[in-house]
């Protein structure tokens, strides 16, 4: 029986729940502590920095001879800014980091940036994407006047007839405000100084750690192989420890320059106030349907607000460049006019988070879909039906080719999981008692898995995509893979192992996953995108079958057969239709102790490498919730969450559910609940988790998922990525289940988080 | 996230701690549960220069029923009133109103007296204290005071304990056989401070309400009573229309609190709503 296809609970997982995990402050003990003195304002001019300790305090000054953060990309319409690693002569975003001090323990340190005096004159500070689109509006950067980082066009030759031959056009604006990746753990660095070499040690809680070692070695001036970078157990990343952060560059300064141990590990106020944030966009959409309720155009201005600076690698590109790409979604048309913008403001930076801006696309398709089904009077899913994307391959009008997918039959599933007939009649019953249903449907299709090529049509000066395993047999005939993805709690010990193991014809519990750290693994670029099951498990199937080449030839040549007549099952290499055989364990041992009896190796070794760069694939869902509304308080209780995903071959069908239920959960705490508040000024008001609301288990409700398994030829283990589905399709169908309840009151809902206060203000404006 | 300094005291008798607070006045501050100075001082929102651990001091674990009032020592935690501490209505109100109480640690470490020194709005003791009018015993050097619950709550974390006092015991009293309560909070996610509180206690004769107590938190800057909104029910038989009116004018007659979590207006809202919803269980 196959490996693939079981759900195998994950090796790491009673570690972790042990508390026996090793996350980088466990590792940390000893160092010294950094702590780092922010701006307390969102725009000045710094006139003096004021220490009593001046031998434990350092500020540009001291880091005169490091490059800043430069995150490029190839494009006449992207403004370059660069980024100092500590803030020279003026603030951009409160939080910003100004000097670093160090302690002897955090209570020291703490006491030590308390006592830093920073001057600053404070400016008119730029926080709203409106506000800084505005004529009269200051520039955040002097080089981008307009305060446009990043804009992208694209528009179809016929989208102006398709507007004037559209029988009913629809116009929705859309605003999803800012939020946090929030992982449990913080951001967190310790650089240990090797006296002896020279070596720094950089433990940090990242996925992407060949990125940053590559990025570090280009700020500091030094050899990449100067620099060792290790991911330890991450408690929690979201795409947020992604980027490379000023606070690392300063941490292996630091341990260079006074050849000591340095620790950081952020804090939460300082994780809410100065780690990237995420999904504070404002569209304005415009869809032209024909009589029959066809979608034939649609006309999109995206706005993204991208905060202080670009990040690094992705660049501020990431959000709006994304969103215009991928707009598209489920929907067959092929007339589209797009304005997609990155705009500069004195915030925190905005960085990826799972899902990136596709949880506002589908919100807005979506959105406009249940718009449109409202105009025609005909049901939600009739129309969505009407419109979805039935045959593959397909090619949207932005150029993106859809594998094989099951959309259609995705929110058939759905409809028939609710039940959507009998809910109705409920829904009808229920508005006569003064208790007020609704039902939302999400339909998405999701590009995970994609390689060098989607990166490139983006033109980013650094161009991630492929992935390498590097895989060995030892003596004892256990196996190791060696990979450059970085999983951080996606499971991916456990089904690369299921994967390798149908190949090697052993069992999972003998192949070890070895990655996040540059020693040891070869250089690849992390785990995010929905990409590594795809991407990392297909270069793990070709390294294992070439691995398994190897054991066919040397199996042959000891049981005196063809390397075509061995299979390997169970453990054992056998000859087909014979009764010789021999345990891999033995075989490897004599492969490297009794090399002298092979001929037909050149190497006494087991071992083989692969790369796969594909292009991409796109699984799909369709997501539908139910909810209650209270109108009275504005509260909103979900009473049902269905979940029908196409992931395509499930390697591990708990991990997938796992994946699923984890990105619904966080999906819910943006349609409901998570929201950075800033004031005119730039002041952030959330700072607490008293304040930044992550829901608990006690308001997400049970999920319940049903998959479809459509084969795809555009991976070669027939799996996709669907790590950002939950999030890509749970503000959607929540908000759709929200304005349906809300009906009888006539009043949409386009905002996201749709708190129970935004809900008693548009009840009340209705009254 | 880590305190600054401070100096640790550990008293074991009352009179140490008194002492220790004539002492020290301003300087100090009391650590019972600590579930709201301990964040603080990591937050280093509070920065007491010496801390009185009051935890050893055993006259202050006091938790009885006298002369038709319950008395809480000062180390009374919030869950001790889980399980229902007296046969009187005023068991079954406060073991209600103890589930709303944060999350089960805080429950298990805070105080009761220790939650209404440090005069939350959103603190449902502070409610339970104003609407029953109960009485609070100060402590200091200079012997005992009582403060009625009407004068102790002055605003937002702010009450009449001068600086050398500390709150050794709150009374309550109980409510009697014709008493009937209702309470109904409203917090974004389990365990949250509220937004809003109604706590509403009825005794009816017959089938009238001889009369009615109606406190809330969370909506002003303190826990207070709502005498308009008692006053139209006193006297009255009870009908629908009734209690929606009693929620108008609670919901008109209290200044709100304006935070980043609710306006004044969305504060109303929710005062009308539980308002009558804590009515209607009342006389459910």
């Amino acid at each position: 029986m196959a490996w693939v296809g079981r759900s195998l609970r994950r090796f790491r997982d009673p570690v972790l729940l042990r508390g026996e995990g090793r996350f980088t402050a466990d590792l940390a003990d000893g160092a010294h502590t950094v702590r780092f003195v922010r701006s307390p304002v969102a725009r000045g001019r710094i006139i003096a920095i004021e220490t009593g300790h001046p031998e434990q305090t350092f500020t540009a000054t001291d880091l005169a001879g490091l490059k800043p953060i430069r995150p490029l990309l190839h494009r006449p319409d992207y403004v370059p800014v660069d980024q100092p690693i500590l803030a020279t002569d003026r603030v951009c975003y409160l939080g910003e980091p100004i000097a670093a001090v160090i302690g002897e323990t955090p209570e020291q340190a703490e006491d030590l940036a308390a006592g830093v005096f920073v001057d600053i004159e404070p400016e008119n500070a730029v926080v709203d994407s409106d506000q800084a689109l505005a004529p009269d509006a200051a520039a955040v950067h002097p080089q981008a006047a307009g305060n446009v980082l990043i804009e992208g066009k694209i528009r179809t030759p016929g989208v102006d007839a398709a507007f004037e031959a559209a029988a009913e056009i629809i116009e929705i604006e859309i605003r999803s405000h800012r939020q946090s990746a929030m992982p449990l753990e913080a951001r967190a660095a310790h650089a240990a100084f090797d006296s002896a070499s020279g070596r720094v040690t950089l433990t940090a809680s990242v996925q992407m750690p060949h990125m940053l070692r590559t990025g570090l070695a280009d700020i500091l001036g030094m050899a990449e192989a100067d620099l060792r970078v290790v991911a330890p157990d991450v408690g929690g990343a979201f795409g947020q420890k992604m980027s490379l952060a000023p606070e690392h560059a300063v941490v292996v300064w630091l341990a260079r320059k006074l050849r000591r141990s340095m620790r950081w590990i952020e804090d939460r106020r300082e994780n809410l106030m100065a780690s990237f944030h995420s999904r504070d966009q404002h569209y304005v959409v415009r869809g032209a349907f024909d009589a029959d309720y066809k979608l034939l155009a649609i006309d999109a201005d995206l706005r993204c607000n991208v905060g202080a600076y670009s990040c690094y690698p992705v660049t501020c590109g990431v959000e709006p460049l994304m969103a215009m790409a991928e707009f598209p979604g489920p929907y067959d048309f092929q007339e589209y006019a797009v304005r997609a913008r990155g705009i500069a403001t004195n915030t925190c930076p905005v960085a990826p988070y799972r899902g990136v801006s596709r949880p506002v696309i589908t919100l807005a398709l979506e959105r406009l879909m249940d718009c449109a089904a409202e105009r025609f009077a005909v049901e939600p899913v009739e129309i969505r039906r009407r419109n979805l994307i039935a045959s593959f391959p397909y090619k949207t009008v932005t150029g993106l080719e859809y594998d094989e997918g099951s959309y259609r039959q995705a929110i058939e599933m759905a409809e028939q999981a609710v039940d959507l007939a009998a809910f109705r009649i409920r829904q009808c019953e229920a508005r006569g008692d003064g208790r007020y249903l609704g039902i939302g449907f999400s339909v998405f299709c999701e590009r995970g898995g994609y390689g060098t090529p989607a990166f490139a049509a983006r033109a980013m000066d650094i161009t991630p995509g492929f992935e390498t395993v590097e895989i060995s047999m030892d003596p004892s005939g256990f196996v190791a893979a060696r990979i450059g993805a970085s999983p951080h709690g996606q499971g991916l010990e456990t089904s690369l192992a299921q994967i390798i193991a149908d190949e090697l014809g052993m069992a999972p519990e003998r192949i070890r996953i070895i990655h996040g750290d540059t020693d040891r693994t070869p250089y690849g670029w992390g785990t995010f995108a929905s990409r590594s099951i795809v991407i990392s498990g297909g270069a793990s199937k070709r390294a294992a079958e070439k691995l398994k080449a190897q054991l066919c030839e040397v199996a042959a040549e000891r049981l005196q057969a063809d390397a075509g007549q061995i299979t390997i099952k169970d453990g054992r290499a056998m000859v087909q239709g014979g009764d010789a055989s021999i345990a891999l364990s033995e075989l490897a041992r004599a492969v490297y102790h009794q090399s002298h009896q092979f001929t037909s190796r050149d190497e006494p070794a087991l071992t083989a490498r692969a790369t796969y760069d594909p292009f991409g694939t796109f699984s799909n869902a369709c997501h539908a919730a139910i909810v209650e509304v209270d109108p009275e308080t504005g509260q909103i209780d979900i009473e049902r969450y269905v979940v029908v995903e196409d992931a395509g071959r499930l390697i591990n069908p708990l991990i997938v559910d796992g994946q699923i239920q984890g990105g619904v959960a966080q999906g819910i705490a943006n349609a409901l609940f998570e929201e950075i508040v800033y004031d005119a000024d730039g002041n952030l008001l959330t700072t607490l988790l008293m304040d930044y609301l992550v829901p608990t288990a006690a308001e997400i409700p049970e999920i319940e998922i049903y998959h479809l398994e459509t084969t795809t030829g555009a991976s070669i283990t027939k799996a996709k990525g669907i790590g950002e589905g939950g999030t890509i399709g749970a503000p959607a169908a929540v908000l759709g289940a929200v304005s349906d309840a809300l009906a009888p009151f006539n009043t949409g809902i386009f905002e996201m988080p749709i708190t129970p206060e935004r809900i008693r203000a548009l009840l009340r404006d209705g009254a | 996230m880590k305190p600054a300094e401070f100096e640790y005291h550990a008293p074991e008798t009352l009179g140490e701690v008194t002492q220790l607070l004539h002492r020290f006045a301003d300087e100090a501050r009391i650590l019972a549960g600590g579930q709201s100075l301990v964040p603080m001082m990591n937050l280093r929102l509070a920065r007491p220069e010496h801390i009185i651990d009051i935890n050893r001091v055993a006259e202050l674990e006091q938790f009885s029923v006298q002369g038709g009032t319950i008395r809480i020592g000062a180390l009374v935690r919030h869950c001790a009133f889980l399980n229902v501490p007296t046969d009187d209505p005023l068991g079954r109100l406060l073991a209600t109103v103890a589930h709303n109480i944060g999350h089960v640690p805080i429950r298990v470490r805070g105080t009761f007296a220790g939650s209404i020194a440090h005069a939350d709005p959103a603190s449902e003791w502070c409610v339970v204290a104003a609407t029953l009018d109960g009485e609070l015993i100060a402590e200091s050097n200079a012997g005992q005071r009582l403060i009625p619950a009407a004068r102790f709550f002055l605003a937002s974390f702010t009450t009449d304990l001068k600086a050398d006092e500390m709150l050794a015991e709150v009374r309550l009293p109980l409510l009697g056989d014709t008493a009937r309560f209702g309470f109904g909070e409203f917090s974004r996610r389990a365990g949250d401070l509220a937004l809003t509180m109604v706590l509403a206690v009825l005794w009816l004769d017959g089938g009238r309400i001889e009369k009615a107590r109606i406190g809330i938190g969370g909506a002003a800057n303190r826990a207070m009573r709502l005498p308009q909104a008692e006053a139209l029910l006193n006297g009255q038989s009870p009908t629908p229309a009734l209690l929606r009116q009693a929620g108008e004018v609670a919901a008109e007659s209290f200044s709100p609190i304006e935070d980043i979590h609710a306006s004044a207006a969305y504060r109303r809202d929710l005062v009308r709503a539980l308002t009558r919803r804590a009515l209607e269980r009342a006389l459910s």
